[in-house]
């Protein structure tokens, strides 16, 4: 069985070095906007000034009479797609605008100046509809037919009326996430060109095949005839993970202008439209105990947006099917479908908003229960997961919550809320769990070919998205081949390559790592130890028959100590602690990091973000960084972070379960958690800001 | 963006006239406000000036004993300067409390006091906004106005001034030295910026071509028993919910004197006065001072989401006051 294989090497588990890290730091490693190409022009978009409705006229002429434009591209001259299909992505095919800031053209230039300056002299006139853009609790809501990633939408078991009747201790909780956006460090980018009908796309992706697919398609050119390089992409969260409509307008523009490369990057206020973001959800939660602090019933009712262009249901009760042992339980997602941009995957889609409401709700009942939040987790843990009826491949979210306790110094929180300060700072500590499932992404191909010399070439098209998976991916070449990580030649981002997997819902290294081993094995049943220069094999990341035994998820526990300043309600968090359970950690000093960037992003989520949008104009109004808050370095304080060893023979041949996503989901619970013992107040709408603690 | 003409002056009166005579041209010093406002064509000028080594860069000694702050000195070597630290610690520490480090490297004295007010929908030329274009409406009035102000707004404009600097200046009785088509003044402070009223356009009093050259602080020997303390949502680089300069005077135990200035409340920084008024002679006690933010916070006219600044004001006025009562004695 291909599972057990176990490495020997001894390059999984080292704390390698970056190996893209002098290139990055000296600044040689080329980003999408960076690629050099040959007499460019430079893309600026027109956006919808209206939410719903038509465009009726567009005055380009002041535009084009500026030196250096050379064209304005609008439904009226842009070339039609082959697929219109995607509502999202079939732009300028038609004067219809579906939400606010929509593309409805672009001005391309010889300089990014000329662009831009042009883009503010097109006039646009429309048509208005009426629209409706906030999610409202009371507005039409429909059931969609399934979730993201493919989960149902719905689940019930047992009886959860009758025990809530019936129930020792219940509670009734409703929870809010506000709308936020991913804003990787590098915006989204795009250098497209075409010649003679081949298409080259420098982009910033998560994944340059998925990227591939999808122009192919909406161009109507075969696969091959599309090309997308992303060797170095400066993050991604999500919002990289499937392309969006500015990559068809660059694509699109580009083919107005054969032969000349056109680029766009998008600015960061045009980031807060049309690259994707995270659904508001509103979260209703409703627990039932025994007088033993055992869940009898369980409920998480979701409502939260899509658009009406197309649809994207975040699976945020997920979580819930699985987390804790219950015998009633219900789940539901209900959506409003309003004139919005498309929602999408954003940093843990489902578990991060979930996750908060959950082990909120957990926070509360533990002491309604009388319970120490750590002990009343431990009484509900289940002995196999709910959802699937199997038992865990490993599951040791107990040992977490104890290894944390210890290391964060537990026992000395006084329970009690509001009852500790020191100087003007009311101090608190708070705790949550963490999960995230082991996702196994088919389709990905390795290619090992043997250059001679001690080289061996593994090439794959996948993405690093800034998280280490240049080195990490070289460190299990190194064990899968047998030979040293020096001997290793990676080649990735480019669809020159075989396919790869999307960087995207914490699988890459199942997916690749999976081909790699496989290929690996294969290379050497076929061409042995002493392989011949030009020895070459390519293998598919097989099926995992374990996934029909055992449910795979990673685990973890956060702690964290909040102050909260008595006077300004301001919010501080000195510490935090997280301890992982995630398999095989490949590369401990890249994991660390990925650990501790899922953390802020959980803390950032706890008391900074939050996209707000005002109805009446429908588009997110705190479009920069001065306004949509991200954390500094001065609130971070220090992070300690830990994983547990766990040997997991069931996941995968590396024994890992995936790390980019779990440190964000569960840690802003504990933040919130964290600020209630410190003030008394629970706070169950996020971020917590001063003005929801002030009295 | 729109293009724009770049002209450096040879000096002060170049640059005033050269203004003078061009009606849509700005001042640029550090450029750290006006830049980013030009590329979201907020503001539109079609030449810039360049005075940046124009005025001088110099904190110096005044005859009566105060100190001149030369329009060119960047924020990161005002707030570093000893006789600024020691002798007016509040201006030192709400200059560090602004921006980040490569802004405060970067803007300058004149320039940190002519920041334009704050307001999302301002800075959205999509949206109505009085300010950009009198007479569109106001669009945060109904909209999302949690950073606005609560104090001396009018129907026509909410926004808030974001500067700490010059709320720190306005609690420690600056003047500002001013070179203009018409000659030189000095303006007190308190009579530089202004309230909407209406005419939100108008943040200043300064007319075009008005150029800022200095700013003198006094010589108040109780200011050195200063504080400012800025409240923000995160610990760095961000924008005060409400911000407080005070200086306090006390002898046994009674307020002899007092400055109280606000930020983050109004149009402009905000002397409170009426509670300084209230609080002279009076008994340095948590109660005076909490009586005495009520009072001036009793003419506060919240908008839909920021109710919360009255208390925050309030509790942070008692709190600095405190510290500074006790750090005072």
């Amino acid at each position: 069985m291909s599972t057990t294989t176990r490495t020997t090497g001894g390059a999984i588990g080292a704390s390698l070095d970056r190996i893209d890290g002098p290139r990055k730091v000296t600044g040689t490693a080329p980003y999408a906007y960076e690629h050099r190409v040959d007499n460019p022009l430079y893309l600026f978009p027109l956006r919808s000034e209206i939410v719903r409705g038509q465009v009726t006229g567009i005055d380009a002429s002041a535009a084009e009479a500026l030196p250096g434009v050379v064209v304005v591209v609008t439904h009226e001259n842009a070339p039609q797609l082959a697929d219109t299909g995607d509502r999202e992505l079939a732009i300028l095919q038609s004067g219809e605008v579906a939400f606010r800031n929509q593309y409805v053209g672009a001005v391309l230039a010889e300089t990014f100046e000329a662009a831009r300056h042009a883009a503010g002299l097109v006039e646009v006139s429309y048509a208005e509809e009426p629209h409706e853009a906030e999610l409202r609790e009371d507005g039409d809501l429909y059931t969609p037919e399934q979730l993201n990633a493919g989960f149902p939408t719905d689940t019930e078991e047992g009886d959860v009326e009758e025990a809530f009747s019936s129930a020792a201790v219940t509670l009734d909780g409703r929870y809010t996430t506000p709308m936020e956006h991913n804003n990787p460090m590098e915006p989204h980018t795009t250098v497209a060109v075409w010649k003679a009908g081949d298409l080259t796309l420098y982009e910033s992706t998560q994944g340059a095949h998925p990227v591939q697919r999808t122009v192919a398609k909406i161009f109507g050119i075969d696969r091959n005839r599309a090309r997308v390089v992303a060797p170095y992409v400066g993050g991604g969260f999500g919002s990289k993970g499937l392309p969006h409509a500015n990559t068809i307008l660059a694509a699109l523009a580009a083919q107005m202008v054969e032969g000349r490369p056109v680029k766009f990057a998008v600015t960061r206020q045009q980031m807060f439209t049309g690259v994707g973001y995270r659904t508001p959800t509103i979260q209703k939660i409703r627990l039932g105990a025994d007088s033993e602090g055992r869940l009898t019933a369980v409920t998480h009712d979701v409502i939260e947006q899509t658009s009406k262009i197309k649809e994207f249901a975040e699976q945020t009760a997920a979580v819930t099917r699985s987390m804790y042992a219950t015998d009633n339980r219900r789940t539901t997602h209900r959506l409003a479908a309003l004139d919005v941009p498309v929602p999408s995957w954003m940093r843990a889609p489902g578990e991060a908003p979930g996750m908060f409401a959950l082990e909120s709700a957990m926070d509360e009942m533990a002491e309604k229960c009388g319970l120490d939040p750590i002990e009343f987790r431990i009484r509900n843990e289940p002995e196999i997961d709910a959802e699937t009826g199997l038992p865990y491949s490993s599951r040791n979210l107990v040992a977490c919550l104890r290894e944390g306790a210890e290391r964060f110094g537990w026992r000395d929180r006084t329970p009690a809320p509001r009852s500790h300060q020191e100087g003007r700072w009311l101090v608190g500590n708070g705790v949550a769990s963490a999960t995230y499932p082991v996702f196994r992404l088919p389709g990905s191909r390795a290619t090992i070919r043997y250059e001679g010399d001690d080289k061996y070439a593994v090439e794959f098209g996948a993405a690093d998205v800034g998280t280490g998976a240049w080195t990490a991916l070289t460190q299990i070449s190194a064990d899968a081949i047998g030979v040293g990580v020096d001997n290793i030649e990676l080649r990735i981002g480019d669809t020159a390559f075989p396919f790869a997997s999307v960087a995207g819902g914490s699988s890459g290294i199942t997916a690749w790592g999976s081909a790699i081993f496989e290929a690996a094995r294969v290379f050497r049943e076929r061409h042995g130890d002493n392989p011949s220069e030009g020895d070459e094999v390519q293998a598919r990341t097989p099926n995992n028959p374990e996934t029909e035994n055992y449910a795979m998820h990673a685990f973890g526990a956060f702690f964290v100590e909040a102050r909260v300043d008595v006077d300004t309600c301001e919010v501080r968090v000195p510490r935090m602690t997280g301890v992982f359970a995630a398999g095989k950690i490949i590369n401990a000093k890249t994991a660390r990091s990925q650990f501790m960037g899922g953390m802020t992003m959980g803390l950032s989520m706890a008391l900074h973000e939050e996209s707000l949008v005002d109805g009446r104009f429908g588009h997110v109004i705190n479009q920069d960084f001065a306004e949509y808050h991200i954390p500094t370095n001065a609130d971070i304080g220090e992070m300690d972070i830990s994983w547990i060893d766990e040997d997991d023979p069931y996941v995968n041949p590396m024994g890992s379960k995936g790390i980019g996503e779990i440190g964000i989901v569960g840690s802003a619970a504990a933040v919130a958690n964290a600020v209630y013992n410190a003030t008394g107040i629970r706070v169950r709408d996020l971020p917590i800001t001063p003005d929801k603690l002030i009295q | 963006m729109r293009p724009y003409k770049y002209v450096r002056a040879q000096d002060v009166d170049g640059a005033v006239a050269t203004l003078a005579e061009a009606p849509n041209a700005a001042f640029l010093a550090g450029g750290t406000n006006l830049v980013d406002l030009m590329k979201l064509e907020v503001m539109t000028p079609d030449m810039l000036v360049d005075v940046r080594r124009l005025t001088s860069d110099r904190v110096e000694g005044l005859d009566d004993g105060g100190l001149r702050i030369g329009a060119a000195v960047p924020n990161s070597v005002l707030a570093a300067d000893h006789k600024i630290r020691s002798r007016y610690p509040a201006l030192s520490q709400a200059l560090l409390a602004g921006a980040s480090g490569q802004l405060r490297n970067l803007a300058t004295t004149g320039g940190n006091l002519l920041q334009h007010t704050r307001c999302v929908y301002w800075q959205d030329v999509t949206t109505p906004c009085n300010k950009r274009e009198p007479g569109s409406g106001c669009s945060a009035i109904e909209g999302h106005n949690k950073n606005h102000a609560i104090l001396g707004a009018s129907e026509h404009c909410v926004a808030t001034h974001p500067s700490d600097m010059a709320v720190a200046m306005a609690a420690l009785d600056a003047f500002i030295n001013v070179q203009g088509p018409e000659g030189e003044r000095r303006i007190p402070i308190e009579e530089l910026h202004r309230l909407p009223g209406d005419e939100p356009q108008r943040d200043t009093t300064l007319q075009h071509g008005e150029l800022i050259t200095s700013v003198d602080l006094p010589p108040v020997e109780f200011f050195s028993n200063s504080k400012y303390r800025k409240v923000r949502e995160r610990a760095s680089y961000a924008f005060a919910l409400v911000s407080v300069a005070a200086a306090l005077d006390i002898e046994d135990g009674i307020v002899g004197d007092v400055r109280i200035a606000l930020g983050g409340v109004a149009h402009k920084p905000w002397r409170a006065t009426k509670a300084e008024e209230a609080l002279r002679g009076e008994p340095a006690s948590e109660a005076n001072f909490r009586a005495a933010a009520d009072i001036e916070l009793e003419d506060a006219q919240p908008l839909r989401d920021n109710a919360f600044k009255v208390p925050l004001a309030r509790n942070v006025i008692t709190r600095t006051l405190l510290d500074l009562s006790e750090e005072g004695r």
